[in-house]
């Protein structure tokens, strides 16, 4: 952690650090402070005059039973979404590793979907999903109401899980190949020798070994899914059809720039930050195990 | 592994294949889509077979979102947070790492702490700030009593103001703000052998000439890695230049240009049917960029997301 040799010079120290500690406190404490303060008090608007309101606004938030159905789904997103994109991610790395003919070609084929802006996917898949012109459109020409996602809610939410899946089965994919690049050769082919086929080691050797990799995507997966959701929600959806998709960072963004509630958004802001936070936790306590600097 | 396994290597090409068609099938039926005729395109079941009018869908993308300015804007702004996030990381972290100095662990936590809270999740305040990045001064002063001091003094009210919206600065700055970088530069430094520094030191290099000719050339890697990774991140943004540019038509980004391509799906009807062709050639033309990045630079771009995402 520490060096053992180091500058003396104290003013070039603090002079190298200063303007990244601006930044900081502009653009991260400052906003994240406002966000507590606003929660605890009654904005206007426009500006102008606010009331200190104690946890009037968190308890106005956890009444609301409009906001409960956004936390829901969220989760059922973030769950299904994870769950589609890890699992995926995971055979095909193992299947990869293999390193049969082909598997660095198919490597690079399958990290790509990474770089594709999230708005750009949700574009590619309404329209992929769109009832009368994508992949469904026969069927659902043949039965009306039988696909809509603009109608129904159910189709919309398969519709953004499946979207936010499709780049993160890329990401996923990257991590799961580095973790399983990571496992010691000669620990596999020790396996080998003892007449363990490629699937006995990949349930017995690979996946246990891959345990800190499975429970890092885990909770950077669940993280970015209540985050990186908002372009794909707002392309595809717009939350709707009646608030189906309204996810909460979605509904953070409505009710404080649409809404104008500042209050209660602030108090949302609040509520996700608490479990990011908690999420992160969790993640640096594997990090410890993972990461040693010497 | 040398062992004969016909049966289990047919499933593992299979399988393989299948993630391949995952990958891939979308984006080709994206591809024939922006080929075709709008009428072409309504006519189910979907077309796999491309068409003519790619050229013409291409052309009316562009000017229909006004891509081209777009391009350049989005092109400008990764690039600055690219190159910004290069300069200061490294900075901080040769700061901290090589530098002894009181509330130097403070600092270290400060920024570490960022981490944590996406950009997204405090979006209202930050926007609130980025509509005076000065509030946070003024605010100090008002709260001190130097603002009334200084009115009685010199006889002149302070009030600063400094408006980030539509802006390359209010682009760029609050996507900066964050810890990133500074990580992958710390955990760099830490393996800088004292004997390197040592030797450095007894040549007569000072501070800056240690960082400048020995640090940054033997962090070359680093940087690439974490160019691609930045350079992606704010590419593919869309919350944040959503809000900060109400000016599109000089600050749009291309990623936020696409909402002009594909109307907004409504809450209660369909609400009417995008120009399907269009706004496919749209995506094709805005996800271009990034994925020749990464193509281009490929290792770097792994080894940058395996470092930077700890």
């Amino acid at each position: 952690m520490e060096r053992r040799v180091h500058y003396k010079v104290v003013w070039l120290g603090v002079a190298l650090i200063v303007p990244q500690l601006l930044l900081v406190l502009t653009f991260f404490y400052w906003p994240a402070g406002a966000a507590i303060y606003w929660g605890f008090t009654l904005q206007q608007p426009w500006g102008g005059g606010n009331t200190w309101a104690g946890f009037d606004n968190f308890t106005a938030i956890f009444s609301d039973s409009a906001y409960w159905d956004a936390v829901v789904r969220s989760f059922v997103f973030a769950f299904a979404a994870t769950a589609l994109a890890m699992i995926g991610a995971g055979v095909l790395a193992l299947f990869c590793d293999r390193q049969l003919r082909f598997h660095t070609k198919v490597r690079t084929g399958l990290i790509w979907p990474y770089a594709v802006a999230a708005p750009a996917a949700a574009v590619a898949f309404r329209f992929l999903f769109a009832p009368e012109a994508g992949v469904l459109a026969g069927l659902a020409k043949a039965h009306p109401d039988w696909w809509n996602p603009a109608q129904n809610g159910f189709d919309a939410m398969i519709m953004i899980i499946v979207t936010y899946s499709w780049k993160y089965l890329a990401y996923n994919f990257i991590f799961f190949i580095a973790g399983l690049q990571a496992i010691p050769r000669a620990l596999v082919e020790a396996a080998a020798m003892d007449g363990a086929g490629p699937l006995r080691r990949m349930r017995d050797l690979q996946m246990p070994l891959l345990a800190p990799t499975f429970f890092f995507l885990l909770v950077i997966n669940l993280t970015d899914s209540f985050v990186d959701s908002f372009g794909i929600i707002d392309i595809t959806t717009a939350g709707g059809p009646s608030k189906a998709t309204e996810l909460m960072v979605y509904k953070i963004y409505f009710d404080g720039f649409r809404g104008l509630d500042y209050s209660g958004a602030a108090a949302q802001s609040i509520v996700l930050m608490g479990l990011i936070m908690v999420l992160t936790v969790v993640q640096f306590r594997y990090i410890e195990r993972r990461v040693h600097y010497k | 592994m040398i062992e004969k396994t016909p049966w289990l290597n047919v499933l593992t090409h299979a399988i393989l294949l299948l993630g391949l068609a995952v990958a891939f099938v979308p984006m080709y039926l994206v591809f024939v889509a922006a080929t075709l005729t709008l009428a072409q395109i309504n006519t189910p079941p979907i077309s796999v077979i491309p068409g003519t009018h790619l050229i013409e869908n291409l052309v009316a993308a562009w000017h229909r979102a006004d891509l081209g300015w777009k391009l350049v804007n989005s092109l400008v702004m990764s690039l600055a947070v690219a190159g910004g996030k290069i300069a200061l990381s490294s900075i901080t972290a040769y700061g901290i790492v090589f530098f002894r100095f009181p509330g130097r662990m403070l600092v270290f936590w400060m920024i570490f702490i960022t981490l944590m809270l996406p950009l997204e999740v405090r979006i209202v305040p930050t926007y609130a700030v980025a509509a005076n990045a000065l509030s946070p001064v003024q605010e100090l002063l008002d709260v001190t009593g130097l603002t009334g001091l200084i009115a009685s003094v010199t006889g002149t009210t302070i009030a600063l103001n400094w408006n980030l919206l539509n802006s390359y600065t209010g682009l760029v700055l609050p996507l900066i703000a964050t810890a990133t970088g500074t990580f992958l530069y710390r955990q760099f430094f830490m393996t800088i052998p004292d004997e390197l520094f040592e030797a450095s030191r007894m040549d007569g290099a000072g501070p800056i000439r240690f960082f400048r000719e020995i640090l940054l050339p033997l962090s070359t890697t680093n940087m690439i890695a974490l160019f691609t990774i930045m350079f992606l991140y704010a590419w593919n943004q869309y919350l944040w230049p959503l809000l900060i540019t109400t000016d599109r038509e000089h600050f749009g980004t291309a990623v936020t240009a696409l909402r002009l391509l594909i109307p907004s799906i409504g809450d209660s009807t369909g609400g009417e049917v995008p120009d399907w062709n269009i706004a496919m050639a749209g995506c094709l033309i805005v996800i271009t960029p990034p994925l020749i990045v990464v193509a281009l630079l490929q290792r770097f771009f792994i080894r940058g997301l395996i470092a930077t995402d700890k």
